[in-house]
């Protein structure tokens, strides 16, 4: 068979907008999917980024199938698992599991973390007494955990900690995916860059396929063998890591690597005055037609207001929704300084 | 009016402690720094560092939560820490304005946006209701925000995030203040709303001639918008340098692990992070000697006992740091950091977080 974990084929996930209470009437659809094509290979780590709105994690409820999607179909090893319903479900939550971005709010503040970490098991009914709390101890140690920390509650952990749970908890089941929504964010740069290694070391380690969504490009592009970027609900550049940080095509993709902050004072000058993308994400209960990106787009021509391009590649072995992609030139100009001073450092 | 030379804000061993059931918690223990007229300076630390603390006190907002406020700040001569209630509303908004992280909750759902930067105005100039609300569409304007007189007569949930924060602005900067301090002032935006709105502080900055204070957690935010740099961890400022110095020489271990922890777009995807050990202190029972000691590599048994003073570095006047390594220790430890050799004196293993809680 293939070597995609997961196919997502023409996705579609539209979120209705209603009024009244007891005469319920539609009044608008949120188009938070909107037909997305993409796979997640065996043993790769896929980074998803975009900014708030763009769909990146009902991506990720989709997949996991906490959603139901409206359309399109979702192949999960093979099986088709779209319209799966809910009491067959269980399998597969044993092989995809997920890690939330809110260490606070992600774990019951009621129950130790042995038995967090040790719930899985007993969903699943496996393992138990003196077995289970052995395996517990095992996978919290493997995320270093003390393991002697067993019967404490979740208040008595910092945040980094509490991610570390979350991680554990993943872990449990050995499953074949994790979906890991925005794990770090909530995190202090200085306990950021210690969860990112753990996941790093443990993908590597567990040959664990491993979908990262984060709206932090620095922290994707370390992380990820190959990244999708979404805007308003589409896909509109997938590409492998290297590739889409050397050369974007998408000029939103372009527009979001000038917009990141570069810790260097030099390149941050020389960036100065560069294009900035104006205005704000369109609403998407009603986004605008054809190419998503035209009304904030710099390269906008007749063309992209009435025809939708299609997710196609591009030079360099890109893929991207565009009409009118970036030039080699053109993507240099939205480097954060790579070539002229970093490289050497 | 544009002296630059001239100091607009002097801070001096200012100590913050609130009351706990564990007993005081320091936030903000023993900072010293001055703010130059026009100047831009960035503070940077992690949550619990005490850099918002820090910039409440100044404005006056921990008034009245059991806080215990010691040491001196002052603004153009004035006391902000002994000046009455009363004077101190006239500075805030007037001559110090303030711009805070999450901007849906800093403004008053009921109340129209316009109507809200109006009263900014009528809290400190004598001039009718609708000279106000003429001011706030210019205000609007200045900051970039189309269709100004529409939308000052909407409600904040009408707007989107980056367009609250740019109303914030404006209501800063309804009085013309000397002083802006912004406390994560991007924060809770996304990236490409973050570009514009940095670029309009730092446009505004230019053009109003005003002095800023950014705090914030990120480092290429303050590469990108500030000349000067203050490091706080635990409650003090640890060092203080120039933006460019503190990038290329910092001399603080903690400044390194800050810089070594961070992916980079401008540098190699394969450079490992390395993040800095174990957690930050608590601020109730820090540490002794040197509060960075127990995550430091580089620590020596002395730096347990020791408090260091933040001192100048040897050679450079505007670069301070508060480390008990010797300067030349210092340097030879950054060139190793920085050619990507880990230097043989760090310790195997300073106890992880996860292990020695």
């Amino acid at each position: 068979m293939s070597d995609a974990l997961v196919e997502v084929r023409d996705l579609v996930k539209h979120f209705p907008v209603t009024r009244g209470i007891v005469f319920q009437s539609q009044v608008s659809v949120v188009h938070a999917v909107d037909g997305i094509s993409l796979d997640v290979r065996r043993g790769e780590t896929l980074g998803i980024v975009g900014e708030t709105g763009c769909g990146k994690s009902t991506t990720a409820r989709l997949i996991t199938r906490l959603l139901e999607p409206t359309s399109g179909t979702i192949r999960f090893d093979g099986e088709d698992i779209t319209h799966r319903a809910k009491r067959h479900l269980k399998p597969l939550r044993r092989e995809v599991q997920m890690i939330f971005q809110d260490p606070y709010s992600s774990l019951n503040p009621r129950k130790t973390v042995g038995s967090i970490v040790g719930e899985p098991f007993a969903i699943h009914g496996l393992e138990s007494g003196a077995q289970r709390k052995r395996s517990v101890q095992s996978l919290m140690e493997q995320v270093g955990l003390n393991p002697e920390h067993y019967n404490r509650f979740p208040h008595e952990f910092s945040g980094g900690q509490r991610q570390r749970i979350g991680v554990a908890r993943a872990l449990a089941l050995r499953p074949k995916l994790i979906i890991a929504d925005e794990p770090v964010s909530a995190l202090d740069v200085s306990i950021q860059a210690q969860i990112l290694n753990l996941l790093r070391d443990l993908q590597r380690e567990l040959h664990i396929t491993l979908v990262l969504i984060a709206h932090d490009l620095s922290v994707v592009r370390h992380m990820c063998d190959r990244i999708a970027v979404m805007y308003l609900g589409k896909v509109v550049e997938l590409a492998d890591s290297d590739d889409l940080f050397a050369h974007p095509r998408h000029p939103y993709t372009g527009a979001l690597l000038s917009a990141v902050p570069v810790p260097e004072p030099r390149s941050a000058r020389r960036r100065r005055g560069r294009q900035v993308l104006r205005g704000d994400v369109p609403s998407p209960t009603d986004p605008p037609a054809a190419c998503r990106f035209h009304t904030r787009c710099p390269k906008c021509q007749d063309l992209c207001t009435v025809q939708e391009p299609p997710l196609e590649a591009k030079a360099g072995g890109n893929v991207a929704a565009c009409h009118f992609p970036l030039t080699d030139a053109e993507a240099e100009q939205h480097l954060p300084g790579l070539t002229a001073s970093g490289a050497g450092g | 009016m544009t002296d630059v030379a001239e100091t607009l804000l002097e801070v001096e061993d200012l100590r913050v402690q609130f009351g706990s059931v564990d007993g005081p918690v320091k936030a903000v223990d023993g900072v010293s720094y001055s703010v130059e007229r026009g100047q831009a300076l960035g503070i940077v630390g992690e949550s619990g560092s005490g850099k918002s603390v820090l910039n409440l006190t100044l404005m006056g907002l921990t008034r009245f939560q059991g806080a215990r406020v010691s040491g001196r700040a002052r603004f153009e001569g004035r006391d902000l820490l002994t000046a009455s209630d009363q004077e101190l509303r006239r500075i805030r908004g007037d001559d110090i304005a303030m711009v805070f992280q999450d901007p849906l909750s800093s403004l008053h759902p009921f109340y129209r946006v316009g109507r809200q930067i109006a009263e900014a105005i009528q809290a400190h100039r004598d001039v009718s209701r609708d000279a106000a609300l003429l001011r706030t569409v210019e205000l609007l304007e200045l900051v970039e925000i189309p269709s100004a007189l529409e939308r000052a007569s909407m409600y904040p949930h009408e707007f989107s995030g980056g367009m609250r924060q740019r109303a914030m602005i404006a209501m800063a900067l309804a009085n013309e203040p000397k002083l802006l301090i912004a406390d994560e002032p991007t924060t809770a935006l996304d990236v490409t709303v973050q570009a514009q709105i940095l670029e309009l502080i730092r446009r505004l900055q230019g053009e109003l001639g005003m002095a800023v204070v950014i705090v914030t957690h990120d480092l290429g935010v303050i590469a990108e918008t500030v000349e000067e740099v203050a490091v706080m961890y635990a409650g003090r400022i640890v060092e203080r340098a120039s933006t460019e110095t503190i990038f290329s020489a910092p001399e603080h271990p903690y400044t390194w692990g800050l810089l070594r922890s961070i992916p980079r777009l401008d540098l190699p995807r394969d450079v490992p992070l390395v993040p800095i050990p174990g957690r930050p202190p608590s601020l109730v029972a820090p540490p002794l000697g040197c509060h960075f000691h127990p995550r430091c590599p580089y620590v020596r048994d002395a730096h347990r006992r020791n408090d260091p003073a933040l001192e100048h570095v040897p050679g450079d006047p505007g670069h301070e740091v508060a480390c008990l390594l010797p300067a030349e220790t210092r340097r030879r430890l950054w060139a190793q950091l920085r050619a990507g050799k880990e230097p043989a004196e760090a310790r195997a293993a300073v106890g992880m977080g996860g292990a020695s809680a």
